[in-house]
């Protein structure tokens, strides 16, 4: 973050792993705006477009950020990773998606990518978090059908499996 | 957090738990929800709003918006070549705001160009006059044969009286109370969105859209567009939530006309803040019950009057009063009773369906009333309701026996009988879990623990002589099965049990659900928990009909009686002679194809004295809240939900379980969190910033008793689960909060608005009765 600015309009990002070209975008136009209109990434979902709900969690430079607060122009210099890059190479979810199949966690599913992007990178960070930790750092993602219920069975599913694999 | 132990079971049929068919899409980011959907040559519409809650348009002029570089059209109520006004039950809402504007948001026109910028440029563009009028926001003011009309087809949009027996009985006990319930928003996460592709002759347009009720939207865009419905079609675009909140028109008929008039494909998306604007909401509501029971807590009477503010249309107005008004008993006998509603139209934003649908709030204040009476009779909240359970063959206020299967007494017992919360008083074990949150702005000693009971019953489908059907067809072809149904998959799972009940009834496990759209019979809505029902009936007996044709044809082939062969498993049986083979293999080379329409049990309209069997089934849940209070500040913490629900049978227990975790989130919203705030007509807090939601800290866990006895009529057995969670959740949260208060201060005044605001408890101290 905190790189110089370019040009508002025509720039680069590096979005999983790739260098993409924007071009044509309107001049401080987020993130979120430019994933999903122009790069045609859109797995990341806007739901609020202030940083309340979560839906476009992405990971910026490893940090989780709503995508719908950054300015796409001051990431150019970035490394960027949307839900699009959980899966792995072979095409197979990850275990925090695969949980989430398993356990019940989606509904609707427009929360979903976003609550993914939480939790892998809570999980990364904290592999042992507690359940009150789990509440508290994913009280920013907003879900409307589920209560949430399901999507903590689903963190439970991965933090066990990850413990038992050491 | 219940733990979910789920039986194993061989195969996907009904009874397990198979994952959701469209989950792996939706965990990857691949599925296509409405907003997401895009067409070559695609141009964006946008939507111009009242900025007044009453106006006359004076003038309206759009040559400058029109004169803007890649503005393509600009349209208004003169742009609208059929009827200007749609409606679920009266079209009496228009297209666009012809004359008059009724509320904050009414659309007045709408813009087709190259870009978002440049539609929001083209929406400043349009200079509007306006002549402001006074609003009508009184809904008691509505009521007034006085009050000038603000719509030709009048203020009260319904008024329902019900007198049962004899309406002047007064018992030993009376207790009264006046309730209000606030407006609840759906808040669905999926923002509305849409896609209209015109035909290239221009004769006819396809919207891929986000809603409930897919054939409704066509019947009332075609005859805004002046189309035969033939030349409209529809395909579900991923419906990010609804909760009722798309039930309604928003941008349907906008988006047709744009795309129309343009000749491109036409995509349009609401913000949050035009969201709130441009779906109807749960009725604001007053109501006043007075209850009579003799000494011993049995009821006698009740008086009640309802008054639910519709806002400025129609909308559902009129089928959500009959909801609220003939569950003013809740789930107990009640000989007598006189009640009064009223449906009215006022300059607020419209309301109309919200899952629970007017038996939210009836539910509010019959709790809140059944409370009041356990402590005039100086009975235990749990025996009051007890001695007062209805029980199949009871009959409600309106006449009409109870057929359905009706374990209100097993609610209660099971509930109460749900293990209590081991979190300590106050959360000590972790600070977030305090009222107040991690800030530390409660202190434990300060904080009381409050327990409280509710109990709902429900309505399940349409009711008052609505033609409520389903359709579906099944078709297998060389051992795959594919279902096809305009069932609106809304996040509820129906796709998932659609394919348990063909697995179940066919014995073959390859099954698909083909596209969701208008190319096959009407499904109805999703809503009023009637898909598994109606949906779910459609398609059992769709695959019955194949599987009947399969059986009958193999035994012509065989030479013997059909009656012997039947389906176990995978295999196709004979019960005389022991042939068996797989249905895999017998379907082989074989295309068979069946549509089944389902319906349920005719219903009457309501006559002049509210009596008549206008429902179809009966569904029933009780809920314990447990809450941390501080009195004092007026925060409040839920500490656990425990429910018990009557659901006939879990065709999916994981989907169950999701329903009712989703169902009291909301009803925990809505008792001490959510409300839109209107001032003077213009609403205050359309955002996710400003309308709170309650999020995973909020959340408490729930315990849940899921209380299976199998539904005769259900075609499956099952009983809808969508709204019981949403309506008894909520009263049971304030009862405990009351009860929490009661701790400390004996002679406050109950608690009887929702959502519960701190200032609504310091008021409670501050006001002894």
């Amino acid at each position: 973050m905190n790189h110089p600015i370019v040009d508002e309009r025509d720039f680069e990002l590096t979005v999983n792993g790739t260098r993409m070209s924007v071009r044509g975008a309107v001049p401080g136009a987020s993130l979120l705006q430019v994933l999903r209109d122009q790069l045609q990434l859109t797995g990341t979902k806007g739901a609020c477009e202030e940083g309340e709900c979560g839906s476009c969690s992405v990971l910026v430079d490893g940090v989780l950020m709503c995508s719908c607060l950054v300015m796409a122009a001051s990431v150019t210099e970035a490394t960027i990773a949307t839900i699009e890059s959980l899966a792995h190479p072979d095409g197979s979810l990850n275990d925090v998606q695969q949980a989430f199949i398993d356990c019940g966690a989606v509904q609707c599913g427009f929360c979903t990518p976003g609550l993914v992007m939480a939790i892998t990178d809570l999980l990364d960070r904290r592999p042992n978090a507690d359940r009150e930790t789990v509440r508290e750092e994913l009280a920013g993602n907003l879900c409307r059908c589920t209560g949430y219920g399901r999507i903590l069975a689903a963190v439970d599913q991965v933090i066990s499996q990850r413990a038992a694999q050491q | 957090m219940t733990d979910l132990q789920l039986p194993s079971r061989h195969r996907d049929v009904l009874g397990a738990s198979p994952t959701r068919p469209d989950a792996p899409a939706k965990v990857a980011g691949e599925f296509a929800f409405s907003s997401d959907l895009t067409a070559d040559g695609a141009v964006w519409g946008a939507t111009l709003r009242s900025p007044h809650p009453h106006a006359r348009i004076v003038a309206l002029d759009v040559s400058a918006a029109l004169a803007i570089d890649g503005v393509h059209a600009v349209i208004t109520a003169a742009d609208v070549p059929g009827r200007n006004a749609y409606g679920l039950i009266d079209s009496d809402q228009p297209v666009f705001a012809d004359e008059v504007v009724r509320f904050v948001g009414e659309p007045v026109a709408a813009v087709a160009a190259a870009d978002p910028t440049t539609c929001q440029r083209a929406l400043d563009a349009i200079a509007v006059t306006y002549e402001v009028l006074p609003p009508l926001l009184d809904p008691e003011a509505a009521i007034s044969p006085d009050t000038a009309p603000i719509h030709p087809h009048g203020n009260v949009v319904r008024h329902q009286r019900i007198v049962a027996g004899d309406p002047g009985v007064t018992g030993e006990i009376v207790v009264e109370g006046e309730y209000e319930i606030g407006m609840q928003d759906q808040a669905f996460l999926g923002l509305e969105a849409a896609l209209a592709i015109p035909d290239p002759d221009g004769s006819g347009v396809e919207l891929h859209v986000a809603t409930q009720w897919l054939h409704e939207d066509r019947q009332q865009i075609a005859a805004c567009l002046g189309l035969p419905e033939s030349s409209v079609r529809l395909v579900l675009g991923g419906v990010g939530g609804a909760f009722g909140g798309r039930e309604d028109i928003s941008l349907q008929v906008h988006s047709c006309l744009l795309a129309l008039r343009v000749g491109r494909p036409v995509r349009m998306h609401y913000s949050r803040t035009e969201s709130f604007l441009g779906h109807v909401h749960r009725h604001p509501a007053r109501i006043w019950m007075r209850h009579h029971a003799d000494r011993d807590g049995t009821l006698v009477n009740i008086e009640a009057r309802f008054v639910f503010d519709g806002g400025a249309y129609a909308s559902t107005s009129s089928a959500v009063l009959i909801n609220a008004v003939t569950h003013t008993q809740g789930p107990y006998r009640c000989p007598n009773a006189v009640v009064d509603g009223y449906a009215v139209r006022t300059n607020h934003l419209p309301c109309g369906a919200m899952r629970g649908f007017g038996v939210v709030q009836a539910c509010f204040a019959h709790e809140s009333q059944m409370d009041r009476l356990a402590a005039a009779c100086g009975l235990d909240p749990l025996d009051i309701r007890r001695r007062n359970a209805m029980v199949t063959g009871d009959a409600l206020i309106t006449g009409q026996p109870v057929t359905s299967v009706a374990p209100v007494l097993r609610c209660i017992d099971e509930t109460a009988a749900l293990p209590l919360p081991t979190q300590p008083v106050g959360g000590e074990d972790h600070p977030y879990g305090r009222p107040g949150g991690a800030g530390l702005t409660s202190e434990t000693r300060n904080i009381i623990r409050g327990i409280g009971y509710a109990v709902s019953i429900k309505n399940l489908m349409y009711s008052e002589g609505f033609d409520d059907f389903s359709t579906a067809r099944c078709t297998v072809h060389d051992g795959h099965v594919a279902l096809k149904y305009a069932t609106a998959e809304v996040g509820q799972g129906f796709v998932t049990i659609a394919e348990q009940i063909a697995r179940s009834i066919l014995g073959l496990d390859d099954v698909i659900s083909e596209t969701i759209d208008t190319t096959v019979g009407s499904a109805g809505s999703t809503s009023a928990s009637r898909q598994t029902w109606m949906s779910g009936g459609a398609v059992d007996g769709a695959c019955r009909a194949v599987r009947d044709r399969l059986l009958g044809d193999i035994a012509n082939e065989r030479g013997v009686d059909r009656s012997r062969l039947e389906i176990r498993d995978c295999d196709i049986v004979d019960a005389i002679d022991g042939w068996h083979q797989p249905v895999r293999e017998a379907v082989r080379g074989r295309m068979l194809s069946e549509e089944f329409v389902h319906r349920h049990r005719p219903t009457v309209r309501l006559n002049d004295l509210g009596q008549g069997e206008c429902h179809t089934a009966f569904a029933f849940a009780a809920h314990r809240a447990v809450v941390d209070v501080d009195v004092d500040l007026g925060l409040v913490k839920v500490v656990q939900i425990a429910t018990a629900q009557d659901i006939g049978r879990a065709l999916n227990p994981m989907s169950v379980v999701g329903q009712i975790e989703g169902g009291v989130a909301q009803g925990l919203g809505l008792a001490v969190m959510e409300e839109i705030v209107q001032v003077d007509g213009v609403i205050r807090n359309p955002s996710f910033t400003d309308y709170l939601l309650p999020t995973i800290a909020d959340m408490p866990p729930v315990e849940i008793a899921m209380i299976e006895e199998y539904e005769p009529e259900s075609p499956l057995g099952a009983k809808g689960v969508g709204e019981p969670p949403t309506i008894s959740s909520t009263p049971a949260v304030v009862a405990a909060i009351r009860d929490a208060i009661s701790q400390a201060y004996p002679t406050a005044r109950p608690l009887t608005r929702v959502p519960v605001r701190p200032q609504d408890i310091i008021d409670a101290l501050s006001n002894h009765e």
